[in-house]
């Protein structure tokens, strides 16, 4: 007879084929997980899944929506990998993101009538200072007090968007607004140029795959990867070599920052074009799932990248055809991160079910 | 009476890539110390985990008292009446001596229960223990009797010993040796795994020899010299090794002066006016318990720790108790910590990538910031080829090799830039005669062609049979230097006691 419960019991070996199918399965059983949900709501699972994977992304209007939503996470995503790696756990991305509007956003409010070559690249750069500079604050608290980042950087969320909410309420609103809490519009040269007429994916997308093809590099081929990575595996063996683990701590946060700041300058600049309260549907958030499963790699977070934008397309496609609640997307995100820890979890450790003597 | 209580019958055992247990056949008597001898990469360690239940075996059978026997895991191993001390401690640093002792039996006990049967443990078999103190308190010797008693509670009849002499004191060894045989004549039997040819001749009733996942032999120690084990051990002859004196110039290239040091934590050795001397192509060891200081010592010598409170290090005429290990690299100062896995070298990464941990300049690893990777892969291939280490090739994790070949490594990595100076601690602990032998003998290689070199070490043999002076710490304090070839042992057997005349 065996045990009712399995124990759990280390791998020696742990595959290094699993390693890639992770990703893979997890995916796979959050489609089957969501058809039974599906099921129990009273759908004909089929034409849910559909519904929600397939006709979001059947016309070319909504493979550039993909697109759209891809590209922050994307971004953010690759940020994070400077962290994650590092073993640095920055979970405020969302703040980072916001604050980069807001620095980006700033400028083109400032030079609302403005129309001149030099206004975006300008927002571009001022909204990765915001989101650095937002990036930073858990580095030097982490540094310097030892505080845990992953609590500092999470509330630092939250005064950033107070932060966002007072200005846009106060002293960024809209003179001709009708006082709705959203500030003036961007003038035409500080918008992100459309890639395609017509359709909503712009710049942002080019810079995002231009900044991954930079970190790709950063982390294969350069000492400042390879410092990241062992600063990460073992901060003992980083200290043998030499390499100064605070100044890594500030880059890794700054670099995350910026990229998270960009990422929220595209958004306000691309397709909505004017700072008002919800600019983000926590893509910095969001973009930890995708960071991990993507594994950290750049072309692993690419592919995540369009899989969990193409949640958030299907959860507004099932609200609309099937009437369930926008939320359901969320489920589906959560599915999958749960899917990918426990399949982490089974890659170095298996479940033995005990002889019981 | 002595007759059979374990018989191991045909164990076959293999990972990918290599057959750790070939038809491992051999029988262990009741009542006795058993010994199993053999390199690191033997199948040792491979046996006994099986024995123990964490491994599970391809193929053949165990019969413990005629009776099959087959566990899946140390707690069944446990309950059927073997247990396991291992080399490496598996107790809870923050927590009390009786805090660990508790935790670790399987059956509820209550803590006047557990006190009596300590008390009774402990005078029976000469394993002295301060229940309450923390587990940083104690020295590798005390560690290695919580995991002992641990084990006791639960009334083994076998009880198997991985390497138990690797971190102890000449001393310490002495009182493990004396616990060891108050166990066997009380009944019980020891399965003593080790690669110290002495300890097998001294302690042991019968030893099994195992080279490369095969049983050699299995015979009575009574009829073995050190050197019949040692042939049928590594299969090839050990070369002596003679200290020599003449390469050593005059000339003094490191001096370490009156360094101190206060941590304000219980739980480190403070040093105290440090000072010694290294001339050019010599070898210079700090002998001591573990414990006294040496970690602490270790981290100022390389640097990974500048906060010192007064004192200097001077090398080549320059000041440097304020540089960090990079600025000291650049002045080709190498060394190697006592910690292979996540110091000096990181288990997950690759051999090549481990290369980049240690920097000098003239290696041109680096251009602008990018990885020139060929010349580091060269650079990698080099070590493998120069210092025969066992490995698939320089792409392969360094977590996959066994403990002797990856130091060997690191230590080639070291020699491979031709330092001026090689700062080293414990450079053969927990690793396999071969390898032992091979990393004494280009370490003095290395000090006869000029680089002088400081070892920092626990193995006295070891010391004695390298080096040109010793020193000994205890409680953050270093004597004065002895001439290695005109030591005696005695006197340092009482100075690393703390008893200075």
């Amino acid at each position: 007879m065996n045990s009712l419960f399995p124990s759990i019991v280390s791998r020696s070996q742990s595959s290094g084929l699993m390693n890639f199918f992770v990703p893979i399965i997890s995916i796979v059983l959050t489609l089957i997980t969501g058809s039974i949900i599906f099921v129990l709501l009273g759908f004909d699972p089929v034409y849910a899944l559909y519904t929600f994977f397939i006709s979001p992304i059947s016309s070319t209007y909504g493979i550039s929506e993909l697109f759209v939503k891809a590209t922050p996470l994307a971004l953010i995503a690759i940020g994070l990998s400077y962290c994650f790696k590092n073993n640095i756990y920055n979970i405020g991305a969302e703040g980072q993101l916001t604050m980069g509007a807001i620095f980006g956003g700033g400028i083109g409010i400032l030079f609302h009538d403005t129309n001149a070559f030099w206004l975006l690249p300008l927002m571009i750069f001022a909204g990765a200072i915001g989101g650095a500079l937002w990036g930073l604050i858990p580095a030097i608290l982490k540094t310097k007090f030892n505080t845990n980042e992953i609590l500092t950087s999470l509330m630092l969320v939250y005064v950033a968007l107070f932060i966002l909410d007072y200005l846009v309420v106060g002293p960024w609103k809209d003179p001709f607004g009708y006082s709705f809490p959203k500030s003036r519009p961007f003038s035409e040269s500080g918008r992100m140029p459309l890639l395609f007429d017509g359709l909503r994916v712009h710049f942002g997308l080019i810079i995002t795959l231009f900044l991954i093809f930079v970190s790709w590099f950063i982390f294969s081929k350069t000492i400042f990867g390879f410092q990241l990575k062992v600063s990460g595996y073992s901060p003992k063996a980083a200290r043998y070599a030499g390499f100064n683990q605070t100044t890594l701590v500030f880059f890794a946060f700054a670099i995350c920052g910026a990229f998270a700041g960009i990422a929220g300058l595209a958004e306000v600049s691309g397709p909505i074009g004017l700072l008002y309260r919800d600019i983000s549907p926590n893509y910095g958030f969001t973009a930890i799932i995708v960071a991990f499963l993507g594994r950290l790699h750049p072309i692993g977070i690419i592919f995540a990248s369009l899989v969990i934008a193409l949640t958030y397309l299907g959860a507004e496609d099932a609200q609309l055809f099937l009437q369930i609640p926008s939320a359901v997307g969320f489920i589906f995100q959560g599915l999958v991160l749960f899917y990918l820890l426990g399949a982490e979890l089974l890659i170095n450790y298996k479940l033995t079910y005990k002889k019981l003597l | 009476m002595s007759d059979t209580i374990l018989n191991i019958e045909n164990i076959t055992k293999s990972f990918p890539r290599v057959i750790a247990n070939k038809k491992v056949t051999f029988d262990i008597k009741k009542n006795a110390v058993h010994a199993i001898l053999g390199e690191n990469g033997a199948g040792k360690s491979t046996l006994v985990k099986i024995l123990y239940g964490l491994l599970e075996p391809d193929e053949g059978n165990i019969k413990l008292n005629n009776k099959d026997f087959k566990v899946n895991s140390p707690a069944e191993a446990r309950k059927q009446g073997i247990g396991m001390v291992f080399q490496h401690f598996s107790l809870f640093d923050s927590l009390s001596v009786k805090e660990n002792l508790i935790l670790g039996i399987d059956e509820k006990m209550s803590y006047s229960d557990l006190e009596n049967k300590l008390k009774n443990i402990s005078s029976r078999y000469n394993l002295p223990l301060d229940l309450d103190a923390p587990i940083t308190a104690l020295s590798a010797g005390e560690k290695q009797r919580v995991e002992i008693v641990r084990i006791l509670l639960q009334d083994p009849q076998i009880l198997i010993m991985d390497e138990p002499t690797s971190v102890l004191t000449p001393q310490e060894v002495e009182s493990l040796f004396v616990t060891l045989n108050a166990l066997v004549k009380e009944g019980r039997t020891i399965l003593y795994i080790t690669h110290k040819l002495e300890e097998v001749i001294s302690i042991c009733d019968t030893v099994t020899i195992m080279r490369s996942g095969e049983i050699i032999d299995t015979s009575s120690t009574a009829n073995q010299t050190a050197k019949t084990l040692a042939t049928k051990m590594l299969g090839q002859k050990l070369d002596d090794l003679k200290t020599n004196y003449e390469h050593i110039k005059d000339e003094v290239n490191f001096e370490v002066n009156n360094i101190s040091c206060d941590f304000n934590d219980p739980f480190l050795t403070d040093l105290k006016n440090i000072s010694f001397q290294v001339r050019v192509g010599e070898i210079y060891g700090i002998a001591g318990v573990a414990g006294n200081g040496q970690s602490e010592l270790m981290d100022i010598l390389t640097g990974e720790n500048i906060n010192i409170k007064s004192g200097s290090i001077t090398f080549d005429n320059k000041k440097i108790e304020k540089y960090g290990p990079q600025k000291r690299r650049d002045l080709s100062i190498s060394f190697v910590p006592e910690n292979r896995l996540g110091h000096s070298a990181v288990p997950e990464l690759s051999l090549s990538e481990n290369i980049l941990l240690s920097q000098f300049p003239k290696n041109n690893f680096i251009k602008n910031g990018i990885i020139l990777k060929n010349n580091v892969d060269d650079f990698a291939n080099n070590v493998i080829n120069e210092f025969k280490v066992i490995t698939p090739g320089n792409d392969a994790k360094a977590s996959s090799l066994s403990g002797g070949n990856l130091q060997k490594y690191v230590i080639g990595r070291e020699i491979s830039s031709k330092p001026k100076i090689l700062i080293i601690s414990h450079p053969t602990w927990g690793i396999d005669a071969g390898a032992e032998h091979s990393i004494r003998e280009s370490l003095i290689e290395l000090s006869q062609n000029g680089t002088s070199i400081i070892v920092i070490s626990q193995d006295l043999d070891e010391l004695i049979e390298i080096t040109h002076k010793i020193s000994v710490i205890y409680d953050g304090n270093l004597s004065k230097p002895f001439k290695t070839s005109e030591i005696e042992i005695e006197k340092l057997g009482l100075l690393m006691g703390g008893k200075n005349e």
